[in-house]
């Protein structure tokens, strides 16, 4: 597997580095431990917002780092959970007195090490609140896994809570947003290739040229079921059934609709999934009066997408629309 | 006649380092199979770090050598694995206390309180196909050796005990961690959590030896 590395074991840190110089007007990078601020942290009387997880799944989360976004962006290692020792700076970083929200992928990892990271937080006086994401509707059986997983609703859990914050919503006003687009967004995803982790230098798991993997997760761990390759259209329909039944979906709903890339896929074929999926959403009444297409929480070079379909009311979609200015995300301003 | 003082307690630590960079590769294969590919690579870095540690501030007892492991792992691994071996380390230092020297009771307890804090912290149970179905059977192994047995005893049962809880995991579907979300598909495998924790054991025992 070719890769533009220089080192396997320095590809966080060299392309966190990368990201630093590009967008020095957006942020600024701490190093040792790494975690990533924007440059006006801590915002007076703000609510902090804090998320991380492991590094590949670029532009998520140093990406959202920026007004009406994120505070703070901590990486951990390739698909592995950033640790306490940078998660607790990063918290203390843009806590301006008003509370600090941890936005959490449900995965073990992330859930043992954002727990500690706030325990200490909470030592020092911080006021911590956690929303955990879980949006992964693949995982049909949680009482026998470690639960749904956090996957694309991550992006629109930060760029809605975010509005909240900037907009002046105090900690558990943030926090219930936060979990109110949790609550309203399911995903579902699929991969046509594995991706290959730097230090491990094969794919993450073997698939057959004629086969796909459906309901994956983010870390280029394997789905719940593999079947022959079909077409885009049939394919849409796959991922966006159980996504429309889970949420339940209705005659007169008003929705988001968010078509994410996993690394590998043209952008030309995101808008084929995004086209049939609009076709079924209007099919079954809903209106989608929102839309983000694009490699915004990806796999490496993983080729594959997910639909995440979002329930929209008034004030979630005030807060979609509010001003965003981050390196990954931006309008309004 | 082993003694477990703070040189074996360095001893079983640097071994332990030497086996996750011998068996990183193996490792990763395991994650591989069945989680995302991290697992030898983190516990290489950790361990590495944790050597780093001991030679900058050099530990005086066995426990203050397991909460500078526990603390550095912590810091340093991430994923479940860091909190989790992390959470053990710090249980056993915790209950070794200050004692300068270990005795077969205190061990087989220092093992019992590693075990009992992975299932604290990560909520797993005997059989979920995780790191606990390697420390289950040798916190239990260990408890039955220290009645008459000696240190070495005890850390050879443990040692045994893990290897053979590692190996059945083989067949286990896994309720807990990554590999959960693969249902059925996760049997046939050996669990990556249950691996390393027999290395870091049988490493105990060379230590000793």
């Amino acid at each position: 597997m070719k890769k533009l590395i220089n080192d396997p074991r320095a590809v966080v840190e060299e392309s966190v580095q990368g990201f630093g110089l590009a967008h020095a007007n957006l942020v600024t990078v701490s190093t040792d431990p790494t975690f990533i601020t924007r440059n006006d942290a801590p915002v007076s009387g703000k609510v902090g917002l804090v998320s991380g997880g492991g590094s590949g799944h670029e532009p998520l989360h140093a990406g959202f780092v920026g007004r009406g976004m994120l505070d703070a962006a901590v990486p951990g290692a390739v698909f592995t959970s950033p640790t306490p020792d940078q998660i607790l700076p990063a918290t203390l970083a843009v806590n301006a007195g008003a509370g600090v929200v941890h936005i959490v992928k449900n995965y073990t990892g992330d859930v043992l090490n954002f727990e500690t990271a706030g325990e200490l937080a909470e030592a020092e006086g911080v006021s911590v609140r956690t929303v955990l994401v879980n949006d992964d509707v693949a995982v049909e059986d949680s009482l026998y896994t470690a639960g749904r997983r956090g996957v694309g609703g991550t992006v629109l859990v930060e760029k809605i809570a975010g509005a909240a914050a900037e907009r002046g919503d105090d900690l558990e006003a943030v926090a219930a947003i936060g979990e109110r687009v949790n609550a309203n967004v399911c995903t579902m995803g699929v991969a046509l290739s594995a991706c290959t982790v730097p230090h491990a230098g094969t794919p993450s798991f073997d698939l057959a040229e004629d086969e796909i993997e459906i309901g994956i997760g983010i870390h280029g761990e394997p789905g719940r079921h593999r079947i022959p390759m079909e077409n885009a259209d049939g394919i849409t329909d796959r991922l966006l059934e159980p996504v429309i039944s889970d949420l339940g979906i209705a005659s007169g709903d008003r929705v988001l609709l968010f078509v994410n890339g996993m690394g590998g896929t043209p952008l030309s074929e995101l808008y084929i999934i995004y086209r049939r999926a609009a076709q079924v959403l209007s099919e079954r009444g809903a209106s989608v009066k929102r839309s983000l297409v694009g490699n915004y929480i990806t796999s490496l070079e993983m080729q594959g997408c997910s639909i995440s379909v979002l329930r929209l009311d008034d004030e979630l979609t005030d807060l979609w629309d509010a001003p965003v200015h981050t390196a990954a995300l931006r309008w309004g301003v | 006649m082993a003694v477990l003082d703070v040189t074996w307690a360095v001893k079983w630590l640097t071994l332990s380092a030497q086996a996750m960079a011998e068996h990183r590769a193996y490792l990763i294969e395991l994650d591989r199979a069945i989680g995302d590919s991290d697992h030898g690579e983190n516990m290489d870095r950790g361990f590495q770090a944790v050597l780093d540690k001991l030679s900058e501030t050099p530990p005086g007892t066995p426990g203050v050598a397991l909460k500078l492991t526990a603390m550095t792992l912590m810091s340093k691994v991430g994923g479940a694995a860091g909190p989790l071996y992390g959470t053990a380390f710090l249980r056993a230092a915790t209950s070794l206390g200050e004692s300068a020297e270990i005795d077969p009771a205190a061990l087989a307890n220092a093992l019992a309180a590693a075990r009992d804090g992975i299932v604290a912290r990560g909520k797993a149970e005997p059989g979920d196909k995780t790191m606990v179905d390697a420390w289950t059977p040798a916190a239990e192994a260990a408890r039955k050796a220290a009645v008459d047995g000696d240190v070495l005893a005890v850390l050879v049962a443990a040692a045994e005990a893990a290897e053979a809880g590692a190996v059945a995991t083989d067949p286990l579907v896994a309720r807990k961690g990554r590999a959960s979300y693969l249902g059925e598909r996760s049997a046939g495998h050996r669990d990556p959590g249950a691996a390393s924790s027999a290395l870091i054991l049988r490493a105990a025992v060379g230590a000793a030896a």
